[in-house]
Parts: structure tokens; sequence; C-alpha cells
């Protein structure tokens, strides 16, 4: 597991009640049951720890980030944009 | 019952500083919704704004004045000084007329950009003083007070605040007033002033804001447009209308409210629907009676389809029939002021025989299935409208009126 991945995981364990273990790069949001309030503040944690902006909409949310992998994907995209 | 009857109406908003500027751009279908001027940086996540432009101060307030006048306050006294000027009322005339009249005027955000111009002397230039008066440019009560001391009225006067439904709850309450005997006279409405950068980032850090512009009920809306403004009326006895030879240009005829009790952003179908079938109740209105919903219709996922469970759980099979449409779309989305702005819409529909459009939608979404007036208004004759308004908070606030 990339170091990214690890931040990002954490990050969604410290926001949501969802246990280490169910986290995976295939895991759904929706399976999740990550509410979409719950992402907004995900989004803004994991902002603030890359120093990145991801362009994430909360009226999109199923059709964008279908997957965790898809967050983090989104997310290592952007900081490679940064680097 | 004493009857209730809008004498004045007064609005500033993106699509004019004037009721008949607004109607006009109603009729015309249209767009206020631009890009934001006037700011030295303007949030990535914001592509357009329901702004309020070209709107002149101190010619509408006097120089003198616009040092104690946030923005909110502003478009709240302008809109307040054209409905009471249609309205044609002197509440000086006598001090029982001031004592007997109230003023509730609703506001989310209040004196924001007051607070912002003093937070950003103090943490970003390093000055060490504000504005001496940003204490009472930026309370609640600012825009209502205001009003109060420019006309002379000296009756119940508060403000209300529950976000998106600030105006119709405000509304509604000097509606129960006059129609209960407790005050004969009320202005009544909304006020807000959001356009600026820290309001503007803080919606966009909610993520609920659209990528390019207010698509009400359209399959690929993707948010609500940040607008503001404001829209003030005048409500008086039916009777006390008549005698004195003024023009009536409406008469509310229900108001209801309900709460959630639920999520804080995430609408409920039932806590709605309840706002809804209260009013229609109120009013004395069957589901068959109603010919026009103004929606609440921000253009978010969340409330549009719920929205349609609201409507199509209150009215049944009329709502195959019933023409519904969001003017959010066309002047955005004024929050504390939206109610007003929505009433100026509904009256405006009322007294035309035309239901305004909804702009932008490029396809229903099959989660809204309502006859949604598209793109282009319709000419039709109608009688009696809704506007609701359901406020973050699950705060929810529907009036009825009726053509005059």
């Amino acid at each position: 597991m990339s170091d990214l991945e690890q931040k990002i995981f954490d990050i969604v364990v410290d926001k949501t009640e969802v246990p280490r273990e169910r986290l995976t790069r295939n895991a759904s949001i929706k399976d999740l049951e990550i509410s979409s309030l719950d992402f907004v503040e995900i989004v803004f944690a994991v902002e603030e720890e890359f120093d990145i902006e991801i362009p994430y909409n909360a009226n999109t949310l199923d059709s964008d980030f279908g997957t965790l992998g898809d967050v983090i994907d989104a997310v290592a995209a952007e900081v490679a944009k940064q680097s | 019952m004493i009857r209730v009857a809008i004498t004045g109406m007064g609005v500033v908003s993106a699509i004019g500083n004037d009721v008949e500027t607004f109607r006009r751009a109603l009729l015309d279908g249209r767009n206020g919704l631009l890009p934001p001027e006037g700011m030295d940086e303007v949030p990535k996540g914001i592509s357009v704004v329901g702004q309020v432009r070209g709107f002149d101060a101190e010619g509408r307030l006097g120089k003198d004045r616009l040092p104690l006048l946030d923005p909110f306050a502003q478009f709240g006294l302008a809109a307040a000084d054209e409905a009471i000027a249609m309205a044609g009322l002197d509440f000086r005339a006598d001090p029982e007329v001031g004592h007997r009249s109230a003023c509730i005027i609703g506001t989310g955000g209040a004196g924001i950009a007051t607070l912002q111009d003093g937070f950003t002397r103090l943490f970003k230039e390093g000055k060490t003083r504000v504005n001496p008066f940003t204490v009472p440019r930026a309370m609640g009560n600012a825009a209502c007070s205001h009003i109060t001391m420019a006309h002379g009225i000296t009756g119940p006067s508060f403000a209300v605040t529950s976000a998106c439904a600030s105006a119709n709850h405000a509304i509604g309450l000097g509606f129960q007033m006059v129609r209960s005997g407790m005050a004969d006279r009320a202005v009544v409405g909304g006020t807000e002033a959001l356009v600026n950068f820290g309001n503007l980032k803080a919606w966009e850090a909610l993520r609920v804001v659209s990528r390019d512009t207010c698509r009400p009920f359209s399959k690929d809306r993707t948010g609500m447009v940040v607008g503001e403004g404001a829209g003030v009326f005048v409500m008086e006895r039916w009777e006390d209308a008549q005698a004195r030879g003024a023009t009536i240009l409406a008469e509310m005829i229900g108001f209801g409210m309900s709460a959630d009790a639920g999520d804080i952003t995430f609408p409920s179908v039932e806590g709605a629907a309840r706002s809804v079938q209260a009013c229609l109740d109120d009013a004395g209105l069957r589901p068959g009676d109603v010919d026009h919903i103004n929606a609440h219709g921000t253009a978010t996922t969340a409330n549009d389809a719920t929205e349609a469970k609201v409507i199509r759980a209150v009215f049944g099979d009329h709502a195959d029939r019933l023409p519904v449409s969001s003017t959010k779309s066309a002047h955005g989305h004024a929050l504390g002021a939206a109610g007003g702005l929505e009433l100026v819409a509904c009256i405006v529909a009322l007294q035309e025989g035309f239901i305004p459009a909804t702009l932008n939608v490029t396809e229903i979404d099959p989660e809204c299935p309502l006859d949604v007036v598209v793109n282009e208004g319709r000419r039709v004759p109608i009688v009696t409208a809704l506007s609701n308004s359901f406020a973050f908070g699950g705060l929810n606030a529907v009036l009825a009126v009726r053509k005059a």
C-alpha cells in the first residue's frame, strides 16, 4: 500500500465510523455508506493534507467517485500536478 | 376572518432592482446569472452568481445613510421603499398608523460583508481598528430597524432567520398578524447580500455549488448558484385597502410551516410535505385548486428530487397538470431573500397570467416527474399560486397567494 493510500485511509477512518479492514481500493463509497457530508469532510482533510484542490461536487458524487480507488487516483493526479 | 391584501411590493435582484425591471426580465426569460463582478479574487469553484448589479445605493438611499448600511440593509431598505411607495401608505400620518403596523424582515447571512471587511482589516491587512459601525451594520435586525426608522413603523418589529426560508417565515408571520387583528398592516420580506469572497468560499467549501449554472429539475444539474437581493411587501386588511382606494396586487391566503427534525442539510420529503399541506389547509385549498408552484428548486441533486416527491405526495395526480417553475434559474438562490424574490415572481405570474420559465433545463430528470415550465414561460390564466421554501436545517415555510 502506498503512503498516499495509507494517509487517505487514515483520513477516512478518522472522519467516518468505517472499520479500517473494510477500506480497499475497490471498496465502493456507496457500500461503505459514506454520506455526502462525511465525504465533504474527507475531501477537505485530504486537500489540507496534500495541499491540493480536488474538483469534487456533492451533487455528482455518485458519477465522479465510485470507489476509494477513484479518490486515490484523483489525489495522486493532483499531487503529480503540484510537483 | 380578516382578509389580507398585498398592496405594495419591492425587489432588488440579479434580474432587476425594481419590480418593473424584474417583471420584464421574467416575461423575457432573462438570465441574471453571470460571473462575479467587482471582486479581487473569485473562488475557483464559483462560475456564476446571481449578483445585484447597477444598484444605485446613493441615489436610492442617500449618501448620508450609507455608512450605517451593510449591503443587506441597503437592499432591504430599497425594496421596502419601493413597496411602501407602491402601496401609497404614510405610516407617519397618525401615530396610531405607525403603532398598528408591523415590520418583519428575514435574513440568513445578515451583515456578513461588514464582518468580512472587519476581519480582512484585522487579520490580513494587519490594521488594528474596524469600521466604527461594525456592530449596528452587521446585526441581523439592521435591515428591519432601518425600515422602521425610515418609515415610522412603530408596532411589532423584528428579524427572523431560517436560512433559505427566512423570507417566507417573515412574510407568513406578518400575514398571520394582520389576519388575526394583532396588527393592521405589515411590511414583510427578506434581504440578503452574499456575493462576496468569504461567503462564496463558504459555499464552495460545502461542495453544493453548480459547476456551470443553475439548472433546476434538469438531469444534468450540478448544484445551486448563490444569489442575493431583497423582496419586501406591504400587507393590510382587505377592507382598509379597498376603503382607501389602494391597488390590490394579490391576496395572501395561506401559510404553512414545519421542521424536518432530520438532517442539517439533506431535506426530508415528509417534513417539507407537511408544510405544503399545512399551507393548503390554512388557505382552505384542495390540491386541485392550485394553479402554479414557484418551487424551492435550488438545482441541487437532493433538493429537486425531494421536492418532486413532496409535490407528488401532496398533489397526487394533479401534479401532472400543475405547472412548476424555479425562478432561481434566473436570479440565483437568494437564500434569506429567496422567498421574497419568489413571491414577487408569483404575484407577477398571477397578474400577467404568465408562468415564468425555469431556465437552463436540458432534459427533465426522471427523478423529478413534474410539469416543469421549461426554458420559455407559459401563458395561462392562473388564480392561485404557492411559493415553497425548504431551508437548510430542515425548516420549511410555504405561502399561498390568490389573484386579486
